[in-house]
């Protein structure tokens, strides 16, 4: 970074900044010499630096602050043993709400639910969804409707969607309770969840396919002819040509659905209210905070939840490296 | 020759964009559908009603239960929305335009923010609201749909403030006009559908939120109508609420179903700019 010849005290803060956020500035002077044509002066540098600063604070403050410190006045508060109903009982007690959740029958058979409904919609929906881009992209008749029709799903209001789908198989009720001889699907464990993964799918395969279809208009067209010329079937085309040229935008678009999936809740609510063994992690937490008002357990809760989604994150970003959004070279476009 | 294969590929297209549309629809069809049955025929197992009535809309536009729910959710999905897009345009417009170290950082925290499991949230802002005297009030609402949403707003902004030809601002101010007017009548008629897209997407995230909703709200005061549809019920504790859930419901998707139809090519727009980032 020697772009200032006379570094003042804000300068050499902001130099640390950038060092510590690692070796990826190293590309930054030159974009910035490519973007003007003869090096600006430092004044007008310095007043740059200010203005952006000052334009970017108020959406940093507010991210920060109602993110970071909400998570580590969780992370206080899973240490002590906090029950709303017992205030008195308030007291520092270490990792034991972390012993109590870990060794709970509930949590287990809830993250189970959770992890199974995230691996099992994000799989059908990344089919669905490139099934859905690839008819939204190359469709030759009416592409405004089917685009129309495919952001209804995304923009419902998930609530509103789940109590379509509950009364739809309610016996008696809807259309398709007596798809199984009238019995009550909903009461049932596995079609219970069934039915919830019926709900999340229809309600998410429209944006997983909006962030695929990305992925598709940056496909060359002239690869896909000289393809096409040179004999590939359109299956080949497909796995030859667009999976490769797709594939950070299939990556961004699992790594956002099965983050988004592992969260599952509404659906749930609406749907079975947790009952049967149906209860993801989400629904767990907020069960133990708003009808068992036990904060400690709740936050302990929290923050397992917290640590799982970075872990998947992490395992994303790892193994994508580069793909995900927001590094070097998405952040140019 | 080649004239029937086209037809018959467009055969084939338009089946399958039919299937599409039948699959996006009949979940909303449905609910519509039982909001104009009579509590006669609701039970009747059929998909469209054999009577029509509208007595299911008088009865929830009666009861102040969601009136009220309305009024909140309308008036906090607005502010959230207003006041996210002026912090996102300011931070998109730095990212877009400006070097400034730790820019690398902005977009990396607006990521992990994207990401952020919300439930995580849940009891430490009970906890912390309660404390503050946010709990159950709007801007106690508003704060985390604004922080949830920023992310959302800054990428989308950033995407659309980069195909913005800035250099015409120059031109303009070549051409004898002032900064002011510059802005005014160049650049801000570009920004402007960029700025109306994101606040259709910010506005519909808020619309959609019930965990944050349902954990940080507990009476009328607050209560938005995601939530207040799953406390209906009745008005004693014979009547089946059914009918009145349906009707409230399809009210809550009115203005989605609008924007999906006037604004469709914007949202796909937006929603792809965003995301071609990968």
């Amino acid at each position: 970074m020697s772009i200032n010849a006379t570094p003042t005290g804000a300068d050499v803060a902001a130099d640390e900044t950038a060092t510590r956020s690692g070796g990826r500035h190293a590309a930054v002077p030159a974009q910035r010499t490519g973007r003007r044509a003869k090096a600006p002066l430092s004044e007008n540098k310095r007043a740059e630096r200010r203005l952006g600063w000052l334009l970017c604070a108020p959406a940093a403050l507010v991210m920060v602050l109602v993110t970071a410190y909400p998570i580590l006045y969780s992370v206080w508060l899973s240490l002590q043993r906090f029950d709303l109903r017992f205030p008195d009982q308030r007291e520092f007690i270490g990792l034991e709400n972390y012993t109590t959740v870990l060794s709970n029958q509930f949590w287990w058979t809830a993250f189970g639910v959770t992890a199974l409904i995230t691996v099992v919609t994000v799989a059908i929906e990344l089919v669905l969804g490139m099934g859905l881009a690839l008819i939204m992209h190359r469709t030759l008749v009416g592409r405004g409707i089917v685009r129309t029709a495919a952001l209804i799903p995304y923009g419902i209001v998930t609530v509103v969607a789940a109590f379509s789908w509950r009364y739809a198989w309610t016996p008696g009720t809807g259309y398709l309770a007596n798809v199984f001889d009238g019995s009550a699907p909903l009461t049932e464990r596995a079609s219970s969840l069934a039915i919830v993964m019926l709900a999340e799918i229809w309600k998410t395969t429209p944006f997983m396919a909006l962030l695929l279809m990305a992925g598709l208009a940056l496909v060359p067209e002239d690869l896909l002819k000289a393809a096409s010329t040179d004999g590939a079937t359109s299956w080949q085309r497909f796995t030859k040509v667009m999976l490769p040229v797709m594939k950070p935008a299939i990556l961004v678009a699992l790594l956002f659905r099965t983050l988004d999936a592992f969260r599952v809740f509404d659906n749930i609510f609406v749907l079975t209210a947790g009952g049967n063994e149906t209860s993801s992690v989400s629904m767990l937490a907020y069960n133990n905070l708003i009808r068992g008002l036990n904060l400690g357990i709740g936050s302990t809760m929290s923050v397992l939840i917290f640590i799982t989604v970075a872990i998947i994150a992490f395992v994303f970003v790892k193994m994508f490296g580069t793909a995900a959004p927001g590094s070097d070279d998405g952040e140019r476009r | 020759m080649a004239v029937e294969t086209t037809n018959r590929a467009k055969l084939r297209w338009g089946l399958l964009d039919v299937i599409v549309v039948v699959f996006a629809l009949i979940p909303v069809l449905w609910i519509a559908s039982l909001s104009f049955k009579t509590p006669g025929t609701l039970t009747d197992g059929r998909f469209w009603p054999r009577e029509w009535t509208l007595d299911n809309y008088r009865t929830i536009f009666d009861t102040d239960q969601f009136v009220r729910a309305l009024a909140n959710s309308i008036g906090i999905a607005l502010i959230a929305t207003l006041i996210a897009v002026v912090l996102g345009a300011m931070a998109a417009y730095a990212i877009s335009r400006l070097d400034f170290p730790g820019k690398k950082l902005l977009v990396g925290v607006s990521l992990l923010i994207a990401m952020f499991p919300q439930v995580s949230l849940v009891s430490p802002l009970f906890e912390i609201e309660r404390q503050l005297g946010l709990f159950d009030t709007w801007p106690g609402l508003i704060l985390p749909y604004i922080t949830f949403a920023l992310p959302l707003a800054i990428y989308t902004l950033s995407a659309f403030f980069k195909q913005i030809p800035w250099d015409l601002e120059k031109a303009a101010k070549m051409d004898g006009a002032t900064q002011g007017q510059a802005f005014r009548r160049v650049i801000a008629p570009l920004a402007a559908p960029g700025l109306f897209t994101t606040a259709i997407l910010v506005f519909i995230f808020c619309w959609n939120d019930f965990l944050f909703a349902i954990t940080l709200t507990s009476t009328e005061r607050a209560r938005t109508v995601p939530v207040a549809l799953s406390f209906f019920t009745g008005e004693s504790q014979f009547e089946d609420p059914t009918g009145a859930i349906c009707a409230a419901a399809v009210v809550i998707t009115i203005p989605i179903i609008l924007f999906v139809l006037f604004f469709q090519r914007r949202i796909v727009s937006g929603l792809t700019s965003g995301a071609v980032k990968g």
